[in-house]
């Protein structure tokens, strides 16, 4: 997996500065979204709650070097949560997302204590095989979930009792580009602790940090809740904007594809994650309508030439493009 | 899969006689579709997650042979087998090779890639409904055991699983080409010093895997129907059963496979609307105590 | 008895096969120990045991008096037990100052904070900087490991092992794989280690043996051959037959 690794940015250029350059990107690619886009809002505000769950499987794939296909288990448990509460009469949109990242982070415990007790491909079989647990609980506690139908008819409150969240999905829109703003800085934060450090650690040997005396498994296991917390989020996001929650939410086809998007924008670099996130859903928002299965060989060519030609991802590849011009154009 | 669905009722003996036949020519089926999977994970160290596409393909290669063109089954099979190592073949040249030793997360990504690819083409040509393989008229009947009949392609299924687990222990336990094959996992650069011609060997199980692949695709096509998400519908489960069973591992492949195949087939019939709750249930069960497989060969 | 650091017949079988057979060691604070011993002897198998990555089928591991037989690797580290690694386990894309800052921050128990700046303290990138500058490693401090020449990322190993402050250091191997020309560079970082640090060396270059270490055990076939002064080691004869074989006896 270290194919896969981080850039060795050697030069330490001012991270502070980097982050603060980052967030105005996004701020300012979201600000154009909305101008630029009135009418598609809500696929916007979709790709932003699906950007959160890349970003979650992005801490535990591209930073600690767990291989997950069943991320939107955590997802689905904080679309769920956020869906069953609004539908209770908890209707205040902040603490629905609150509920939504409890859910995710519960969930995230469990999954990371069950997964964390194997390795390598059992893992793997592990992260789907509770995805696909989930998915099939879900759709028989039909009186609590909807089951197969889903649960509809969300009605969240005005987003700080003025903005409803209405046809135009404005609200929905800005209310989740603040939220993504604000969880990639923290999870920047986040990455730059002693606990990233250590979890990029143990991404690449955990033997190595064993013998300075750290333990992987309490890392990791709250590793897998704050993962949980950013999928519940975004799951929550989901269920607030659309205003549904459907079994899709918990699948194994939606974690595959996370996965994908993450590869696609090039792991542990959480700006990867956007990236792909953005470029796969728009592809996809485009010949996806045209013919669903034209899209599923085209992800299909994607994949397998990212792993032939660009295993770093389009974020990466764009660092290396990047360093080969600063190189060329020195003396 | 379509199988009756009564309310849940405790079986009674015929019932329970009844799921125990089922389950046990689902478990083969699995098993003959699985165990070139797990040969390929357990001795080539490769997780080909596009090892259900190739099943598939040979699903659609007896389907056109047997109904289209009114072939005899047998014939359908052997063309099913060779078409499908024919078309792996070049994949194997061009995208497999380049993975043999990538990380395991680089070969999930190109396998689930080529299997995409797979399922998009397929549906392009064949179109999206599902395809049947006729069947010749002695497999098609019922076959009295004694204490109960049997249909005569359950019992088809079942003796080719036997069948497949002997010969395959066969090649790997007792003949050259199992010693060298041992001997390529093991250490390639020293099996090549030796003079074994690794590319060969693997080139050479790769394509075996592939024809058993092809060969329970089509034996298996009346419990796992042929359409183009056969793929990816049944990806996870093939994965499942390798990894409980512990890649590598005949026996273990075996096991897993008629282990999960009864829970499968057993919830099936006693509780349809749970889905496959209790096969992943026993999945997590499984792995979390047995996090090596059931009889694993290769160390994850 | 004021040993730091005991092994008390350690023993280990893989099946029928005795790896390691009644071992027996210990260490007073200061020592420095070398254990050597032909290919197969069981040095790695030794390490293994004493570190608690494996589960001895016999015998008992102590620190300063305390049984560690049932303590895990981790336990085992954080209570003085430290070891270097005989190929160099390094995170390839850290820089030798943030591995310092880890060993420095797991030492002070605050490794895996989430709410705080891996930089932060200035004290440890103070501390971290001392011990590079020891080793001569100032230059390549902020270079990413990938980047840096094998005999430095040899000296990194023992930068981090010094972080970590342990009672007892189990070096594996610490001149392996470093080019002749670079071995001198070693040898003055073993010689910079504290005095009350008990060090146990394992090593092939038996010139760096000779040099480090006051005392000498030799392991072959598992079990305990020698143990005495260097000067008495190549006279002994259980120890050329172990090295040479028959060739001991033709030679004389």
């Amino acid at each position: 997996m270290t194919a896969l690794g981080l850039k060795p940015d050697g030069a330490q250029a001012r991270p502070l500065l980097r982050d603060l350059a980052s967030i105005a990107l996004i701020a300012l690619a979201g600000a154009s979204g909305y101008w630029l886009f009135p009418d598609n809002l809500s696929f916007l505000t979709r790709v932003i709650s699906v950007a959160l769950l890349v970003l979650s499987l992005d801490l535990v794939v591209g930073y600690c070097g767990i291989a997950s296909l069943g991320q939107a288990a955590l997802y689905g448990a904080g679309a769920y949560a956020a869906g069953i509460a609004c539908l209770n009469g908890v209707t205040e949109p902040f603490l629905l997302i609150l509920i939504g990242a409890a859910a995710g982070a519960v969930t995230g415990l469990m999954m990371g204590a069950v997964m964390l007790r194997a390795h390598g491909l059992p893992q793997l079989v592990l992260s789907i095989a509770i995805v696909q647990l989930l998915h099939e609980a879900a759709n028989k506690l039909a009186w609590l979930t909807g089951g197969s139908d889903g649960l509809s008819g969300m009605l969240p409150a005005p987003l700080f009792g003025l903005f409803e969240f209405d046809l135009w999905g404005r609200a929905a829109y800005l209310f989740g580009l603040g939220l993504l703003i604000v969880t990639f800085a923290l999870l920047r934060l986040l990455v730059r602790s002693p606990f990233g450090m250590v979890c990029r650690g143990l991404k690449e040997d955990p033997l190595r940090v064993s013998a300075l005396g750290i333990s992987a498994f309490p890392v990791l296991i709250r590793m897998f809740a704050i993962s949980g917390a950013v999928a519940g989020m975004g799951g929550a996001l989901g269920a607030i904007a659309t205003q549904v929650v459907g079994l899709d939410s918990v699948s194994f086809e939606l974690s595959a594809n996370a996965l994908v998007m993450l590869v696609l924008g090039g792991l542990g670099q959480l700006t990867g994650a956007l990236i792909g996130t953005v470029v796969f859903m728009s592809i996809e928002h485009v010949i996806a309508a045209i013919n669903p299965f034209h899209w599923m060989t085209l992800v299909g060519a994607i994949l397998v030439a990212i792993v032939l030609f660009a295993p770093r991802g389009l974020s990466g590849t764009l660092d290396e493009l990047a360093r080969l011009l600063r190189r060329e154009g020195r003396p | 899969m379509t199988l009756p669905s009564p309310p849940f009722l405790w079986p009674s003996m015929q019932t329970a006689l009844s799921i125990a036949l089922d389950a046990l020519a689902y478990g083969m089926a699995l098993f003959i579709i699985c165990i070139g999977l797990s040969l390929t994970m357990g001795l080539m160290r490769v997780v080909n997650l596009a090892h259900g596409a190739f099943a598939m393909i040979g699903g659609y290669i007896a389907s056109y042979a047997a109904r289209d063109l009114a072939l005899g089954y047998a014939f359908a099979i052997t063309l099913a087998v060779l078409g499908t190592v024919l078309i792996a073949i070049p994949l194997e040249r061009l995208l497999f090779r380049r993975i043999y030793d990538r990380s395991e997360l680089s070969q999930v990504l190109m396998t689930i890639g080529i299997t995409f690819c797979v399922i998009g083409i397929t549906n392009y040509v064949f179109g999206p409904t599902l395809k049947t393989i006729p069947l010749p008229a002695e497999l098609a009947r019922p076959v009295d055991l004694g204490f109960r009949s049997i249909a005569g392609h359950r019992l088809f299924v079942i003796a080719s699983g036997l069948v497949v687990a002997g010969g395959l222990w066969f090649l790997i336990e007792r003949t050259g080409f199992g010693i060298r094959l041992r001997a390529a996992v093991e250490n390639a650069p020293m099996a090549r010093a030796l003079g074994v011609r690794t590319e060969l060997i693997y080139a050479a199980s790769f394509a075996l895997a592939i024809g058993l692949a092809a060969f329970g695709g089509v034996a298996g096509a009346e419990f796992l129907p042929i359409e183009p998400y056969y793929a990816l519908r049944y990806m996870v489960t093939f994965l499942v059963v390798v990894s409980v069973g512990g890649a590598g591992s005949i026996g273990g492949a075996l096991a897993a496979c008629l282990l999960l195949g009864s829970i499968d087939i057993t919830a099936r019939y006693l509780m349809p609307e749970f889905g496959n709750f209790f096969f992943y249930l026993a999945v997590i069960l499984v792995v979390c105590l047995f996090p090596r497989g059931l009889m694993g060969r290769a160390k994850a | 008895m004021s040993a730091v650091f005991s092994v008390e017949r350690l023993s280990k079988s893989f099946g029928g096969l005795k790896v390691n057979h009644d071992i027996s060691l210990s260490m007073a604070a200061g020592e420095r120990l070398a254990l050597i011993g032909p290919n197969g002897a069981g040095k790695t198998t030794f390490v293994n045991l004493v570190t608690g990555r494996i589960r001895p089928s016999r015998g008992a591991v102590s620190l300063g008096g305390e049984d560690m037989t049932a303590v895990s690797a981790v336990g085992r580290v954080r209570r003085g037990l430290v070891r270097t690694f005989q190929v160099t386990r390094l995170f390839s894309e850290m820089t030798p100052e943030e591995h310092m800052l880890l060993a420095l921050l797991q030492r002070a128990g605050r490794a895996t904070r989430i709410l705080a700046r891996f930089r932060g303290d200035a004290t440890l990138r103070d501390e971290a900087a001392d011990i590079l500058a020891t080793l001569g490693l100032t230059e390549v401090a902020r270079r990413p490991v990938a980047e840096i020449a094998y005999g430095q990322q040899r000296l990194l190993e023992i930068a981090i092992a010094m972080a970590q402050r342990p009672k007892v250091l189990l070096l594996d191997e610490p001149a392996a794989g470093v080019p002749s020309s670079d071995t001198p560079l070693i040898e003055r970082a073993l010689e910079r280690l504290p005095p009350e640090l008990a060090v146990l060396m394992i090593e092939h270059d038996m010139d760096l043996v000779f040099r480090f270490a006051k005392r000498v055990i030799v392991l072959a076939a598992g079990e305990v051959i020698f143990q005495g002064l260097p000067g008495e080691v190549a006279q002994d004869e259980k120890v050329r037959e172990a090295y040479l074989g028959s060739y001991a006896h033709a030679g004389r």
